[in-house]
């Protein structure tokens, strides 16, 4: 007889404690902290009421880590820093410094070690994207790849604050945009309706549940080869792939029809003007791995129109605020189409309800 | 197609050399991520694949050649299932892979979604404790940090999930969301390193989500639900975009000014320059720069917007009544659309254990109201807008405040009857306001 083996209960530990891993004088200033400057792109310093002083080296990571590239940034901050790291929003990792001394020796091994040192102020940070073909089970695209080769071309844009204000990219490898909302935003969008598996519907999917999801009330119940299944009107389907999580036999990628769609004017922050939702400016890009280029051109475009042209302290939404989207179609070369007049709920409150003309 | 032909014979001779040991896919496409500055996951995969002596090495090699076939066909081979720990049904994000006769020793890859530190702090003790734990159960690859905020350990056999978290949870780490369940938190680096916070960071983030996380452990939810902390309206945990449930921090009385740095920047960047970018910048043009060069605030028109704190750090800082917002509803488009979180509640005290006990009330006030009256498949975002602000308001026992919005209705299709009553209503709890406002002055 076998005797059954206990299995271990977890301990709902929940959200750790941070003190045990802060740096010391972060923990002893918690709380009380007066002002910042920045030496230099990569560098923080930040002051206490106390008249303490921590410096921060912050470095782009290619986030999806194995452990040696962990433990070699463990070895510089061991070796070069305090033993005390931490991580920003957008994968950075950040070395914290009690003396000034400590920060150009610190640069030095980073760089020495291929992490390249900036992502602040007015710089493009690095890229927060998902998972992709990785790790994702609906993906369009990967996100890895197309952020290695965009930080690739942004490298020195990442290392040097000589943006207008900072830029916030994100990516996503379907509709749902895990990545968020961003100054660029690159997307994987749809471009044909779901080919449907009929032999696997009513097998692996809930149909009504699926029905329920559409946000445009496409999908309709049908028996198919006289088997239960589900049809897409197509006229009405807006190819969101909403119905392929819960029935991944409604594929909605296609080699070929699985497009790249690149939107600006996304922030995040308060400051100044409200947040905003990114918009549409190209669509139909070929996911065109490994190095997606026609991606690389757009994004370069739209980023150096903004750094040419953009005043200091402007995100990318708010130059195009005061330019005008007529001018931002036109400096960047971009076709304004009939798929940019937005058509979903609230879409009149998008249009422009007055004489103002930019010409 | 031009690269996709060209220049992947190149690099496919190239990897195809002498020096790609037998056995290991083939990888032309991927190699072609390995040049440039930016360091290189590709990489990293290959240095896992090359640990000849690893548990790991032969799941890395054929991930690699999964991954290598994904970007040939541009189609993604996961597919999900059923896969938990003793005791949790969520926090395990499962993958089975749908060419596993091709690749069969990454045919499981499952990810634990394991929740950080409160503002992603380390030590490098602590990294290299995970990395042994990683390197014995799973496949070396950590992501630091998912977009759900979790560390996401990528990469375990269904057999060795158990094992892994047990390891984890015995250095103090938990499992995080995932499912229609309470998802794992963000906040800022706050306190800890930044002048602009406006409350204790650590603390929300911690009590809040600790004291929920039966529904983030098994998931019960319509759908689900996010908290996210974020130090000032700079929200550098994107809160209000990203987060049902968004506490973005704010003060309440007078921003401090420091006049003699302020002369000091001017000084430094020329007045025009100082007027371009910082008074004219004000979104509520509540600033004017004096003919001394000191500042003048209209503190009852700031917004507390953060643009003028963000460009003078040294003269300007929040004021000392320091506390949060509270934005409900923010979320990504499906399926109505993307949704901003609405200011619900405009100013909320955020100093004392009380304070801390009134802000996880309320979060299980919403988190009830969700649970109850959200539809399958529902944020909470789409609850409000299906039955209405009011109807949301009067649920949760929040008056209505100007805050709440940009302008009044402009509709005129309401039944305004009760209107005085309402109005009554409001002059009454304005007096009490004012009243525990003199009692506490």
């Amino acid at each position: 007889m076998n005797v059954a083996v206990q299995p271990r209960r977890p301990v709902e530990t929940g959200v750790p404690d941070p003190f045990p891993f802060m740096h010391p004088v972060l923990k002893k200033n918690y709380g009380n902290w007066a002002w910042h400057d920045r030496l230099r792109p990569g560098v923080l310093h930040h002051v206490s009421k106390s008249g303490e002083e921590v410096w921060t080296v912050r470095a782009g990571t290619q986030r999806q880590m194995d452990v040696y590239t962990i433990r070699l940034l463990c070895d510089i901050g061991d070796k070069f820093a305090e033993g005390h790291v931490r991580f920003t929003t957008r994968s950075n990792i950040e070395f914290m410094l009690s003396s000034v001394d400590k920060v150009e020796p610190l640069i030095a091994a980073l760089e020495n070690n291929g992490f390249p040192v900036g992502g602040t102020g007015n710089s493009v940070s690095m890229i927060s994207h998902t998972q992709g073909w990785l790790h994702c089970d609906i993906p369009g695209t990967d996100a890895s790849g197309v952020v290695k080769s965009l930080m690739d071309m942004m490298h020195h844009e990442f290392t040097h604050e000589e943006m207008p204000n900072r830029v916030r990219i994100t990516t996503s490898c379907c509709q749902i945009n895990c990545g968020g909302q961003g100054d660029i935003s690159i997307n994987v969008q749809y471009t044909k309706p779901p080919k449907i598996n009929h032999d696997l519907v009513s097998k692996v999917c809930e149909r009504p549940a699926v029905v329920a999801r559409c946000p445009v009330a496409a999908i309709r119940p049908a028996m198919v080869n006289g088997v239960p299944s589900l049809e897409v009107d197509e006229k009405k389907c807006v190819c969101c792939g909403a119905c392929y999580p819960p029935c991944p036999p409604m594929q909605i990628n296609g080699q070929d029809s699985t497009k790249i769609a690149v939107w600006v004017g996304g922030k995040h922050s308060n400051a100044r003007s409200k947040p905003t939702f990114h918009k549409l400016v190209v669509a139909n890009l070929p996911n065109n791995a490994p190095r997606w280029p026609e991606v690389e051109a757009v994004v370069k475009k739209i980023l150096y129109a903004y750094k040419e042209h953009g005043r200091d302290y402007e995100r990318l939404g708010e130059w195009i605020e005061r330019i005008g989207w007529p001018r931002f179609f036109e400096l960047c070369d971009f076709a304004f189409t009939k798929h940019h007049l937005d058509t979903w709920t609230g879409a009149r409150k998008t249009m422009n309800m007055s004489a103002h003309v930019h010409f | 197609m031009r690269n996709a032909e060209g220049s992947t014979v190149m690099s496919h001779d190239e990897a195809n050399g002498a020096s790609t040991p037998k056995g290991k896919h083939p990888t032309p496409l991927l190699d072609e991520l390995e040049s440039g500055p930016w360091p290189s996951f590709v990489t990293g995969l290959k240095r896992l694949r090359d640990s000849g002596d690893k548990q790991y090495a032969p799941m890395m090699n054929d991930l690699l050649g999964q991954l290598e076939h994904s970007y040939e066909t541009k189609t993604g081979y996961w597919k999900g299932g059923t896969v938990s720990v003793f005791g949790y049904g969520g926090g395990v994000i499962p993958r089975f892979s749908e060419v596993a006769s091709q690749y069969p020793a990454s045919k499981e890859f499952h990810t634990l979604r394991v929740q950080p530190p409160a503002g992603y702090h380390y030590t490098t003790g602590l990294l290299r404790q995970m990395c042994d734990i990683w390197e014995k159960h799973g496949s070396g690859l950590i992501a630091f940090h998912g977009q759900s905020g979790d560390i996401m350990f990528q990469g375990c056999s269904t057999e060795n999930v158990q094992k892994a978290f047990d390891d984890l949870n015995e250095i103090g780490f938990d499992l995080g969301g995932a499912g229609p369940a309470l998802r794992t938190s963000m906040s800022c680096v706050g306190h800890a390193r930044c002048e602009m916070s406006c409350y204790d960071e650590v603390q929300a983030h911690r009590t809040v989500i600790n004291e929920f996380l039966d529904e983030m452990h098994r998931p019960a939810l319509p759908y689900k639900f996010k908290f996210k902390f974020s130090g000032c309206g700079n929200d550098c945990v994107n809160a209000i975009h990203r987060a049902d449930f968004a506490v973005i921090g704010t003060w309440r009385d007078d921003m401090k000014v420091d006049q003699e740095e302020v002369k000091k920047y001017v000084g430094r960047v020329g007045r025009k320059y100082a007027i371009d970018h910082v008074i004219a910048m004000c979104p509520t043009r509540a600033l004017s720069l004096n003919d001394d060069d000191t500042l003048d605030v209209d503190n009852k028109s700031c917004v507390r917007c953060m643009h003028c704190l963000n460009v003078m750090t040294k003269a300007l800082s929040p004021g000392d009544d320091r506390g949060a917002s509270i934005l409900i509803g923010g979320k990504r488009a499906l399926k109505v659309g993307d949704l901003m979180g609405t200011m619900i509640v405009p100013f909320m005290k955020l100093d004392t254990e009380e304070d801390f006990e009134k802000l996880k009330e309320f979060a299980r006030n919403l988190l009830e109201f969700f649970a109850d009256n959200a539809l399958e498949h529902e944020r909470i975002g789409e609850t409000m807008d299906r039955i209405g602000l009011p109807a949301f308001l009067e649920a949760v026992g929040i008056d209505p405040d100007p805050n709440m919005v940009n302008h009044p209705r402009t509709s005129c299709y309401v039944r305004t009857d009760d209107f005085d009553e309402e109005a009554e209503k409001y002059f009454e709890r304005k007096l009490h306001k004012d009243a525990s406002r003199a009692a506490a002055e």
